[in-house]
């Protein structure tokens, strides 16, 4: 039986990421892996996932984009101020030895790949692409956090081409695999935007090189009983065999790219 | 052994998916039956299509589970798409399942279900989570409980379920106007209303505040329900409420119930909840040299 009652912990630090982006702190062992995410509760508004951005064993943090009520009255918050934390749910990126990841990262995308990257510090011979995109150099997310992390290169794409190249973070990708020497098993973790997401997974089709996608979808209980989270054609939940699958399983989700389901269960296009 | 029939359709086992759990698409329902339910229950659908109440809709606790989701559903049209295309991946039995604000409401929901290949269509009457927008179920009006059995009836093309509250203190007085007004069988029956509070936030847990109860603690709730109804009625019974373990289920039969919903069990023991009740019961049948499932039906009653 997997827990869902919240805990209701205070937030013990905030830290201003980017116009609209922050980090809430709580002193809390949560003992998540990148890429699971907690459900948020602001009591009297709305409970939502969201993705792990730090976990050091002692504290986590989340990285949030303010959006819609639960995030503006969290935005409203202060340090001391408590919150309802459930999880942390679902499936991670894998931890591998040896081996060369390439992240691609879309806007907000880069909040489990932030952590990720970190985590993998204490695997063997580990080298990273760290690819991130966003709409303009000011939305670019954890640039100083990634250009701290050892055998890491960064690599940024904008839509608008304020910084580094001008155009799409998978075109990146595409360059990237190309140059990668085979002497190391290469594995592309990927987590923004569907359509985004849908490109890496092409790429590494067509190239047949492993890769992981943290897959989003509308959830409501996070522990696989409500059924909101289900998946064509395999019908599974993603939030207990999600968030992030292997290439292998998201060439099954038919669906992937093609639509989600809204609130109500409508099917809605991307 | 759990070969069951209900209403002249072949059951491989009596266990159904209760509605509202992990029944939004086909492919959902269909792993259901691959985690061995004999047939499943589709999550209820309405003419339009609603969003449900903020989150948290659902918690729970070792000895009960509660959800206030609010009837969320793309609506009856969109729907029955999905009932068509379980039936293109599997041949289990399908309950349809509908609600609605007006007794008229029901009717016109039921000649859109009735488009698609439904074998069942289960009534609910009886949500305890949409009081502010609904009024009080009508589960709890002989009345009201009549004319949507009569309104359903002239229009469905397959036998029709009534899903009542065992919260309602004459719930088998109920079931018996039910029968009464041309009801094929009865789900006893929906979550009963309860709440749950954050005592260190103080507040309510869920956004509607109040909630169906399910899970273990309504299990004798809906027991008895069951016991009651069959006392009453001639028409099978679905007993639905708290089903964990194949023990539960036992009792159930025992009770009166021909089928056995289960849902909130799959929070409890995991997605394949239903094998393993069946195997539960049958392991039980084994011991008690019990061959099937008739022959225990009721039979607390004498």
């Amino acid at each position: 039986m997997q827990k869902n009652d919240p805990k209701f912990i205070s937030i013990s630090k905030i830290v201003d990421e980017a116009q609209n982006i922050k980090t809430f702190y709580f002193n809390h062992t949560l003992n998540s892996q990148p890429g699971q995410f907690v459900m948020l509760w602001v009591p009297e508004c709305d409970q939502k996932p969201f993705s792990i951005a730090y976990d050091d064993g002692k504290s986590f943090g989340l990285t949030i984009f303010k959006r819609g009520p639960a995030t503006s009255k969290l935005f409203e918050m202060q340090v001391g101020n408590r919150v309802g934390i459930t999880g942390p749910y679902g499936t991670n990126f894998s931890h591998e030895d040896n081996t060369h990841y390439i992240m691609i990262a879309g806007g907000y995308g880069a909040v489990p790949l932030g952590f990720l990257s970190e985590s993998l510090q204490a695997k063997e011979n580990i080298t990273i692409d760290f690819c991130v995109g966003a709409k303009n150099k000011d939305l670019v997310l954890f640039r100083d956090r990634i250009e701290k992390i050892p055998n890491t290169k960064l690599h940024i794409a904008t839509d608008d081409g304020s910084e580094g190249h001008h155009g799409f973070v998978t075109e990146i990708l595409d360059n990237i695999t190309s140059e990668v020497s085979n002497k190391k098993s290469i594995l592309v973790v990927t987590c923004g935007p569907e359509l985004m997401e849908k490109k890496v997974l092409d790429i590494c089709n067509e190239k047949n090189i492993d890769c992981e996608i943290s897959i989003e979808r509308y959830m409501k209980c996070g522990v696989g009983i409500c059924g909101q989270c289900v998946v064509d054609d395999l019908g599974i939940c993603m939030c207990k065999e999600g968030p992030v699958v292997k290439r292998e399983l998201a060439n099954k989700i038919t669906e992937f790219g093609v639509y989600h389901r809204d609130k109500s269960g409508k099917k809605v296009y991307f | 052994m759990l070969q069951t029939n209900f209403l002249n359709k072949e059951f491989k086992n009596p266990i159904v998916l209760a509605s509202g759990i992990l029944g939004l698409t086909a492919a959902s329902m269909n792993n259901a039956v691959n985690n061995g339910c004999g047939g499943v229950t589709v999550k209820s659908v309405s003419k339009d299509a609603r969003s449900g109440h903020p989150n948290p809709t659902m918690t729970g606790t070792k000895n009960y589970f509660i959800n206030a989701v609010g009837l969320s559903n793309p609506s009856v049209a969109e729907g029955v798409k999905e009932f068509s295309k379980f039936k293109e991946m599997t041949d289990a039995p399908l309950i349809g399942s509908i609600f609605a604000g007006t007794p008229d409401e029901f009717a016109e929901v039921t000649e859109t279900i009735c488009q698609s290949p439904i074998d069942f269509l289960e009534v609910n009457v009886s949500c305890p989570n949409v009081s502010k927008e609904f009024g009080t179920p009508f589960a709890y009006d002989l009345k009201a409980v009549e004319t949507i059995t009569k309104k359903v009836k002239e229009k469905s093309t397959v036998p029709v379920i009534i899903k009542l509250t065992p919260q309602a203190w004459n719930v088998a007085e109920i079931a018996k106007v039910a029968e009464n007004a041309g009801a094929d069988a009865i789900c006893a029956g929906n979550t009963i209303s309860g709440m749950a509070i954050d005592i260190r936030a103080r507040k309510p847990v869920l956004h509607n505040k109040q909630g169906g109860v399910s899970g273990p603690a309504l299990f004798p709730v809906a027991l008895k329900a069951v016991y009651d109804i069959y006392k009453t009625v001639k028409i099978p019974i679905i007993g639905t409420g708290g089903i964990t373990t194949g023990e539960d289920a036992i009792a159930m039969v025992m009770a009166g119930a021909t089928l056995l919903g289960v849902g909130s069990a799959v929070y409890y023991r995991g997605q394949d909840v239903f094998e393993k009740i069946n195997n539960e019961m049958i392991q039980f049948m084994k011991e008690e040299n019990i061959n099937s499932l008739e022959e225990i039906r009721g039979i607390a009653h004498k």
